[in-house]
């Protein structure tokens, strides 16, 4: 029944969507947070930065940004991301570092709401007590915000793991190119389709599920 | 100052922001800087690159054709899918399990699916199944995934919409005697309909951002595929993906401003009941919605 899968390596394409997942989620969740840190921040101008970076990448469709990544950053300025001889390589992390660059807009803006659930009372006692802005946002503000948007994040984290699918459009072998692949070479159009759209249930599903629950237990009782 | 997180800097404070902002600003400089040098090195400055951008026939063969098609394939897969997902919302709100089941089944499928794979998968199926000519079946299938997506988020949009309205209002309707289906076409649905405007002129950013996958994928030719034969004619794939990039970004820039100043305009406005939904209240609402099983989400992305 499933003898059109024979010679496609269904599981390693969909472990390469996993591991683009996974490495893009860890940058984007870094530097999403240092920019949210930088939207609250006294100083006037890294403010402006942030905004600026958050309503910039926003706006630009995350396939300008990946095919740009490959076809501008690679093949004019050379940025070959420490694998100028392995293509596959290089494509992969590319893919990773448009997906950083683009998520981390939408993972700022999550953290930010975040910051606003805590009552203004927390970060005025920290400041009574004469600790720095620094301090305030490690210390007390940042790990309350983090357990009041793990659902918010975990939106983020699903439609990361849908937008993988565009590191097709430089060829990273994922399962949007595995799938089209299969589609123009196989019969079976309907079963090739269910077995994608499977897979990607299979990734989703669980993550809302977890982290939905996850974000109902930790959330700060108030 | 408005932030909570820091006081009204003194003079030593603000001596000490505005060290940081020069810091900041000489780093940024250097950047750009480096920037600036690195595309001059690679010859990306040259005026011939530039110069296409200043002839109209450069607008006028390849951008704005790409920007038409853009607004094209966004426009009809936004109206398709709008009816079609308010049908599915109200379907998720029924008395009857087998109807909300299988609406939430429908639309929790197609909602944690890629776009991309919908396109593509729809694709293959005009190419096998229909006598689509090959000249259009790009756009319908790149309207055919935007639909199925689309319309499961905007579902869910809709939901969220009824949902944030005062349980009194449907109590009010039962009580002067209206039917289930009137309560909802003269009660709750329209009152639902401002309050989700503002989520739905949202949903038109990501519609119009996925477009550029057709382009990619599918050789729809949109603005991102008008700019590589653009830039095939013209040698400057660093200008044109600026020029591109700068066009999306001023379309979807009005469109989430005209979007925030709708929320504002609602707010203020006394004939809503006041609720008013944006990109954010309606993905975080649905967690404590019956019937739904909250999975594939982030449809503002």
């Amino acid at each position: 029944m499933f003898d059109f899968l024979d010679g496609y390596d269904v599981l390693g394409a969909f472990w390469m969507t996993v591991k683009l997942t996974a490495l893009s989620a860890l940058g984007s969740l870094v530097w999403g947070t240092l920019l949210a840190a930088m939207r609250v921040s006294p100083v006037p101008l890294l403010r402006g930065f942030g905004t600026a970076y958050v309503n910039i990448v926003r706006n630009i469709p995350l396939t300008v940004i990946i095919v740009f990544s490959s076809l501008g950053l690679a093949d004019i300025f050379g940025v070959t991301m420490g694998a100028a001889d392995d293509f596959k390589v290089q494509g992969f992390r590319l893919a990773v570092l448009g997906l950083v660059g683009y998520t981390s807009a939408f993972v700022c803006e999550a953290v930010r709401s975040g910051i606003n659930t805590v009552p203004v009372g927390q970060a005025e006692a920290a400041r009574a007590i004469g600790l720095s802005f620094s301090q305030v946002l490690r210390l007390i503000i940042l790990p309350q915000a983090f357990r009041a948007v793990i659902g918010p994040l975990a939106n983020v984290l699903i439609a990361l793991t849908k937008n993988t699918t565009v590191a097709a459009a430089i060829g990273v072998a994922e399962a949007a190119t595995l799938m089209k692949k299969m589609i123009e070479n196989e019969a079976q159009t309907l079963a090739i389709g269910a077995v994608f759209a499977f897979g990607f249930v299979v990734l989703t599903l669980p993550t809302g599920l977890l982290l939905g629950w996850l974000s109902k237990r930790l959330a700060v009782k108030r | 100052m408005s932030s909570v997180l820091y006081d009204t800097p003194g003079p030593r404070a603000k001596r000490r922001y505005v060290l940081f902002s020069l810091g900041f600003a000489v780093l940024f400089a250097l950047f750009l800087w480096w920037i600036w040098q690195t595309m001059d090195d690679k010859g990306q400055l040259k005026w011939a690159l530039w110069e296409p951008f200043t002839t109209s026939q450069a607008w006028t063969t390849y951008l704005l054709p790409g920007l038409v098609n853009t607004l094209k394939a966004a426009a009809i897969s936004m109206v398709i899918a709008l009816p079609l997902g308010a049908v599915f919302g109200i379907a998720r709100l029924s008395d009857h399990r087998w109807v909300r089941g299988t609406a939430g089944t429908i639309v929790e499928f197609f909602r944690s699916i890629p776009v991309l794979l919908l396109m593509l998968f729809a694709n293959e199926l005009y190419v096998r199944s229909t006598d689509v000519s090959s000249e259009d079946r790009p756009l319908y299938a790149v309207v055919t995934g935007l639909v199925l997506y689309n319309a499961s988020v905007l579902a869910e949009i809709v939901r969220a919409g009824i949902l944030s309205l005062p349980k009194g209002q449907s109590e009010a309707a039962m009580a002067v005697g209206l039917r289930k289906g009137q309560t909802m076409s003269s009660i709750l649905l329209p009152q639902a309909v401002t309050a989700m405007l503002p989520a739905i002129v949202s949903q038109l950013v990501v519609i119009v951002k996925d477009t550029a996958l057709g382009g990619v994928m599918l050789a729809y030719p949109e603005l991102l595929n008008e700019r590589s034969t653009l830039a095939a004619n013209y040698a400057n794939v660093v200008p044109s993906f600026i020029v591109v990039g700068i066009i999306f970004i001023i379309l979807n820039f009005i469109l989430t401003s005209f979007a925030s100043w709708l929320e504002a305009r609602l707010r203020r406005s006394k004939k809503s009941t006041g609720a008013v939904l944006s990109e954010d209240t309606v993905e975080v609402n649905p967690a404590a919605v019956r019937g739904g099983f909250g999975s594939g989400a982030g449809g503002g992305i």
